[in-house]
């Protein structure tokens, strides 16, 4: 078991494997977000309340899920690389990173959109999930910019890995404390009619939709990983031959 | 093995030296701290009833501010004269050396700002009962801020514009802080119930004294390397 | 290569350059390891190396048969560290600032009356450290050292702003502490003799 790890943990061998997995992911990815565009769109049945606006939650949902997730995936990612030294683990912390921050504001934007026909404005302080979304978007900002202040990617790794360790643990209380102020304010949430409760015909495209978009994800990420990876090595004799093939001048 | 009280006190002592031969570097965020506090008035307009509501949240925000601005230069003189070299390599822990300097920080920044705070919260119209909520509330926060920010500080000391960084860092994880003492203040003046946000505080008081120093030794060292 | 401070396969990058790899060394009681090289060979880093401030791309460093990063609490209390910075506040006086070492090393502050009167630092005890010159600086760092209780004494670039009586002064101090069973690690561009046995590490 252990070999099979430490035969991953290897950037070359990460590097042809993925390249194996990526189409595949893709593949699947597409046909989730296709399902569940389709019988989210038009046939899912209407909302009682929202009427068709609240569609939007086949977008907003699983964007805001992979936002959480991918931080996930950065913290964890950082704790290995910073405790076992394993340098693809902060390669995947690395590309992680500007993915997640993506997914954030694309969870702000369709959550702002979505939220315009029941408050009348764009923004509502008053509702925690917009509230928690967009604390995370600046932390994915901090980890970010302070990536790029650092230049030498050995230390950056290593700083923005203590960051990512220290928000990961932060992230449920900031989320708590979110919470609990706009409990004080009767605040107006989106996803009221959310969880087991909500008709299968609307869960089923919801529930594809975000297994798509968590497949989608992990190609992306295994793609900017294999990007990062090949920066990172770029002066081992694996990456000169895959990139110069042999008989050129090195 | 050296007497880990002995080194706690050592630093924190150093610093409070430090800061007793240049006291500009305790009175400047200080004043910022009140400046800032005076921001909203003038920018807003001074009815009273507008001021009553916000004092809290202002009392708060100024706070943070000055906080941040005194985080900056936590570990800057010690990484440009080659103190941080000689503090790391020392026998003692490094994370309890780490929770020196964050001590001696709020000493000098934190504890003064609770201290001047109830002449901010007058001109705010706050009644007498209240300033001593936001007092105990502001007391925790900013043990909590130190904490904290001494993270922060320990890793952007030495870059470039660390100033910027170290906020944009910071604010994010302080927002829990932020929300709570604000939010209690408040809840004091419309006469509800405090007790939850005050343990709230506490708690994350004592959830950052276990866990922050940890990560600001290894903070250190990373930018230290 | 066995010895009370050893250090095995290593390799340093420094950004992209390799700055030296399959490096090791062995020192034991009384012997001097003197880093050679010239200015931007990797010097520093190699100290700073094994000292444990920066992290090796390969190998390790051994004290007492342990790894340093095992035992990393245990070898900081037997090294003194003198870097090319003195590491003393500007700001306060030398003797406030060997105060402030002492009671980080849990030493006393006995020794320091005779250490200061060695290296001719009496006059100057009052003033505030930044009105030393260089080379007077230099000196407290020594004092440093002689107040530590360490056995391995690291330095980087020891001879520097000193004077031909002051690097005298250091090979003496450091030939002292040698002849006491101590251990020294020192990187410098000049070639200074020291009476003891040395072992050599030349870098490109």
């Amino acid at each position: 078991m252990w070999s099979i790890l430490h035969k991953l943990a290897s950037p070359p061998h990460f590097y042809g494997l993925s390249a194996k997995m990526i189409p595949w992911l893709y593949a699947a990815g597409l046909v989730g977000v296709a399902y569940g565009t389709v019988a989210g769109l038009f046939y899912a049945p209407a909302d009682e309340e929202m009427n068709d606006g609240f569609r939007i939650i086949y977008v907003h949902v699983p964007a805001a899920f992979i936002s959480m997730s991918a931080y996930m995936v950065m913290a964890v990612g950082a704790g290995i690389g910073l405790i076992w030294r394993m340098k693809l683990a902060h390669a995947v912390a690395a590309s992680a990173a500007p993915l997640g921050a993506w997914f954030t504001f694309l969870a702000l934007i369709t959550g702002s959109i979505w939220g315009r026909p029941m408050w009348g404005t764009w923004w509502e302080w008053g509702d925690p999930r917009l509230t928690s979304e967009l604390l995370m978007l600046f932390l994915y900002f901090g980890y970010l910019a302070l990536r790029a202040a650092i230049d030498d990617t050995a230390k950056a790794d290593k700083a923005s890995a203590v960051l990512a360790l220290v928000g990961a643990v932060n992230i449920p209380i900031i989320h708590f404390s979110v919470e609990w102020w706009t409990s004080l304010h009767q605040g107006s949430t989106l996803l009221k009619s959310g969880g087991p409760g909500m008709h299968p015909d609307m869960l089923y495209p919801l529930l594809a939709m975000i297994l798509g978009f968590v497949l989608l994800f992990a190609a992306l990420l295994l793609a900017r990983v294999r990007t990062e990876i090949l920066s990172r090595e770029r002066r081992t004799r694996w990456v000169r031959d895959l990139i110069m093939p042999a008989g050129e001048p090195a | 093995m050296p007497g880990l009280l002995e080194g706690f006190s050592a630093i924190v002592r150093r610093d409070l030296l430090l800061a007793w031969k240049r006291p500009g570097d305790v009175l400047n965020p200080l004043f910022f701290f009140a400046m800032v506090a005076s921001l909203f008035p003038l920018a807003v307009g001074p009815s009273p009833e507008q001021l009553m509501l916000n004092g809290p949240g202002v009392v708060w925000v100024a706070a943070l501010l000055a906080t941040l601005l005194s985080l900056n230069s936590l570990f800057l003189s010690d990484f440009e004269d080659g103190s941080l070299d000689q503090i790391i390599l020392s026998p003692q822990p490094l994370p309890l050396l780490g929770l020196g300097k964050a001590a001696a920080h709020w000493l000098l920044s934190g504890l003064p700002l609770v201290l001047v705070s109830p002449l901010i919260a007058i001109t705010y119209r706050m009644p007498a009962d209240i300033v001593g909520v936001m007092m105990l509330t502001l007391a925790l926060g900013t043990v909590s801020l130190s904490l904290l920010g001494a993270i922060g500080a320990a890793l952007t000391v030495g870059l470039n514009r660390g100033n910027a960084l170290l906020s944009l860092l910071i604010l994010p994880l302080a927002m829990p802080v932020l929300i709570f003492g604000a939010r209690t203040v408040s809840l004091a003046a419309a006469g509800d119930p405090v007790a939850a946000g005050i343990y709230f505080l506490a708690a994350y008081c004592m959830f950052a004294l276990t866990l922050a120093p940890f990560a600001t030794a290894a903070a250190l060292k990373i930018s230290n390397e | 290569m066995t010895g009370l401070l050893s250090g095995s396969d290593l390799c340093l990058l420094r950004g992209d350059r390799c700055l030296f790899q399959q490096l090791e060394f062995a020192l034991n009681c009384g012997e001097l390891l003197f880093i050679e090289g010239v200015n931007g060979s990797g010097k520093t880093s190699l100290l700073r190396g094994i000292a444990g401030l920066l992290d090796f791309e390969t190998g390790y460093i051994t004290w007492d048969g342990q790894k340093i990063l095992d035992a990393y609490q245990g070898f900081r209390s037997d090294l003194v560290w003198l870097s090319h910075q003195v590491g003393f506040k500007g700001d306060l006086t030398l003797l406030e600032n060997l105060q402030f070492e002492s009671a980080l090393r849990s030493c006393s502050m006995e020794k320091t009356a005779a250490v200061i009167e060695r290296l001719s630092l009496a006059p100057l005890t009052s003033l505030p450290f930044r009105y030393l010159s260089a080379g007077q600086q230099r000196r407290v760092a020594l004092a440093r050292m002689l107040l530590a209780d360490a056995r391995l004494w690291m330095m980087d670039e020891p001879f520097t702003y000193l004077d031909k009586a002051g690097q005298a002064l250091v090979a003496e101090l450091i030939s002292e502490h040698l002849a006491g069973g101590g251990l020294c690690v020192a990187a410098s561009h000049q070639a200074v003799v020291i009476d003891a046995p040395t072992r050599r590490v030349t870098l490109q």
